[in-house]
């Protein structure tokens, strides 16, 4: 194969992306158990915003960023006092539920404003490739790499040092108990999706500058369930190097299957063939914690 | 019992509690702790004692309970229906019953947990305090906590209110599910923290002996309220409690399995 190289680097940035995506979701289910299912559409939200911001009301890019991530942070404030806070104490099945109807609503909301057409992001980076193993690339995949790198390091020394991080650890395992404690669960609930909008919005910002983004960019959300039940629903470095992987092996098998069987989009279904077969063999994933049970 | 001398630091008045609108688990429960004493509050399986301390310490939000008579009155503010972590804040901390160790969290991180509502200041101290008093947990610091025995899970419980300084630690059944020796080194422990830190202690139990051999005042609780109260060794001479609670017959020697349906007496109290 020859672009194997090739497909392996795009793969590695493709995979910043939904590692940054599943960090979100990790976080919201280490500190509440919710399985959020509208983690693609906050990705798709942060884009569009950011593309308002740059594009429509012409802001320089750094400027327009921060204000996103400021919108993003008012918004999961927003899903969480308005959607979830009510639901404290109800099975968490009926959260679930309250977050697939919120991706509906979210996307629904995003047509209405921007329409469904694909929209373009101006160039942000200088337009300088970098060779790797002899093959050019653009900044843009080195820079979405490490930034997904950056944010991984800090929110693994959060949930491991840091007071409010093992109190939101301790709050996903015992709620109850948590609030025993004097944890404010509201607070630990709030933070945990205004850090989930937050690299969201990093995600969906990178998707912006890589490429061009339009309404489907929402399915991401879906694309990461096989990198974080890969890596294990409760571990950061699980769904960092779940992301990655999911990347990479969703480019190679789609430039393979494209190559010797003529078959387009073989990507997707190559990561859910994949999680099906690690739900098999490995259900906790390669890092999640197994359920201790005392005997 | 002289108590205008004695400082109240909670009085609970009249406490009706009501669980899903419907169920009435307090009626009208009235009960108060000695500043820098043990109370203890004994009762069947059923009589409210757990939903008594939750009132106390804003727990009763989180399993849909609710105050709808009466009051809980610490340091001279009504507290009840205030959020649980301002309650921890104002010094009250609640170790719950069936212990309720963070299993995936280690043991330390379980007790940074039990310090969030402290200043960071104080943590290392009451971080040594803990491992003085519990100096297995130490061995034990980075171990899982969910991979330790009941009694050490039980240390940890009573560790972790260690960490938050509080001025009145409400235990609920501490005794549950361990071995008589354990119960033994866990009161004594407990004895040995009420006395060192000055920290009152309202103590609910199965236990009746146990409970009432570290207490200075006691209560009786059934269906709801207090039936009985008094200090601590009234209470263990009293022939209703030597029979029902300690399973003592009339002449203080102990039953037989055999005869423990024929209770001898009636109780004489309106239960």
């Amino acid at each position: 194969m020859e672009h194997l190289l090739e497909h392996i680097i795009i793969g590695l940035a493709l995979g910043s992306v939904y590692s940054l995506v599943a960090l979100g979701f990790v976080i919201i289910y280490k500190a509440t158990k919710v399985v959020n299912f509208a983690q693609g559409e906050l990705v798709m939200v942060g884009a569009y915003i950011c593309f308002a911001f740059t594009v429509q009301a012409g802001l320089p890019f750094v400027a327009s960023f921060l204000l996103t991530l400021i919108f993003s942070v008012i918004l999961a404030l927003a899903i969480e006092r308005l959607a979830l806070r009510p639901l404290i104490g109800e099975p968490i099945i009926s959260v679930i539920m309250v977050t697939i109807g919120m991706s509906a609503v979210l996307k629904t909301l995003v047509q209405l404003f921007w329409g469904t057409t694909k929209k373009n992001f101006p160039e942000v980076l200088p337009d300088v490739t970098v060779k790797i193993g002899g093959l050019p690339l653009e900044i843009e995949y080195i820079a979405a790499f490490i930034l997904a790198l950056l944010l991984f390091v800090i929110f693994s020394l959060f949930f491991k040092y840091s007071r409010k991080g093992v109190a939101m650890r301790a709050t996903a395992f015992d709620q109850l108990a948590a609030a025993s404690m004097g944890i404010g669960i509201k607070n630990i609930f709030a933070m945990s999706w205004c850090i989930a909008a937050i690299v969201s919005c990093f995600g969906g910002v990178i998707v912006g500058v890589i490429q061009d983004i339009n309404t489907d960019l929402g399915h991401v959300g879906l694309l990461v369930f096989p990198a974080v039940i890969l890596g294990g629903l409760d571990s950061l470095l699980g769904a960092a190097l779940g992301g990655l992987f999911i990347g990479v092996l969703q480019k190679v098998c789609e430039g393979a299957a494209h190559e010797y069987l003529g078959l387009g989009g073989f990507g997707n279904v190559a990561s859910f063939l994949f999680l099906v077969v690690i739900l098999m063999i490995k259900p906790y994933g390669l890092f999640g914690t197994e359920e201790i049970e005392r005997v | 019992m002289n108590a205008a001398q004695q400082e109240k630091i909670l009085r609970v008045e009249n406490l009706e509690v009501v669980y899903n609108d419907v169920v009435l688990v307090l009626k009208g429960l009235s009960l108060a702790a000695e500043k820098g004493k043990i109370t203890a509050l004994l009762g069947a399986n059923g009589a409210g004692k757990s939903t008594t301390l939750k009132a106390i310490s804003g727990l009763l939000e989180g399993e849909d309970g609710e105050v709808t008579e009466g009051a809980v009155v610490y340091k001279d503010k009504a507290i009840h229906n205030t959020p649980p972590d301002k309650i921890v804040r104002s010094g009250i901390f609640q170790v719950m019953e069936g212990r309720r160790v963070f299993e995936d969290l280690t043991v330390e991180e379980n007790l940074k947990c039990g310090a969030y509502t402290r200043p960071r200041s104080e943590y290392a101290g009451n971080l040594d305090k803990v491992y003085g008093y519990f100096p297995r947990l130490k061995e034990r610091r980075k171990q899982l906590a969910g991979y330790m025995s009941g009694g050490e899970q039980q240390m940890l419980a009573i560790g972790r209110a260690i960490m938050a300084s509080p001025k009145l630690l409400l235990l609920d059944e501490p005794s549950l599910g361990l071995a008589p020796l354990l119960v033994e080194e866990i009161f004594g422990i407990i004895k040995r923290f009420n006395e060192q830190e000055a920290v009152t202690i309202l103590l609910v139990e199965q236990n009746a002996r146990a409970a009432l051999t570290i207490a200075s005042q006691g209560y009786i609780m059934e269906n709801g309220r207090i039936v009985l109260d008094g200090a601590a060794e009234e209470l263990l001479g009293n022939p209703d409690v030597q029979e029902f609670y300690l399973g003592l017959s009339h002449g203080g020697e102990r039953r037989s399995y055999r005869d423990v349906k024929h209770y001898r007496r009636r109780k004489r109290w309106l239960g």
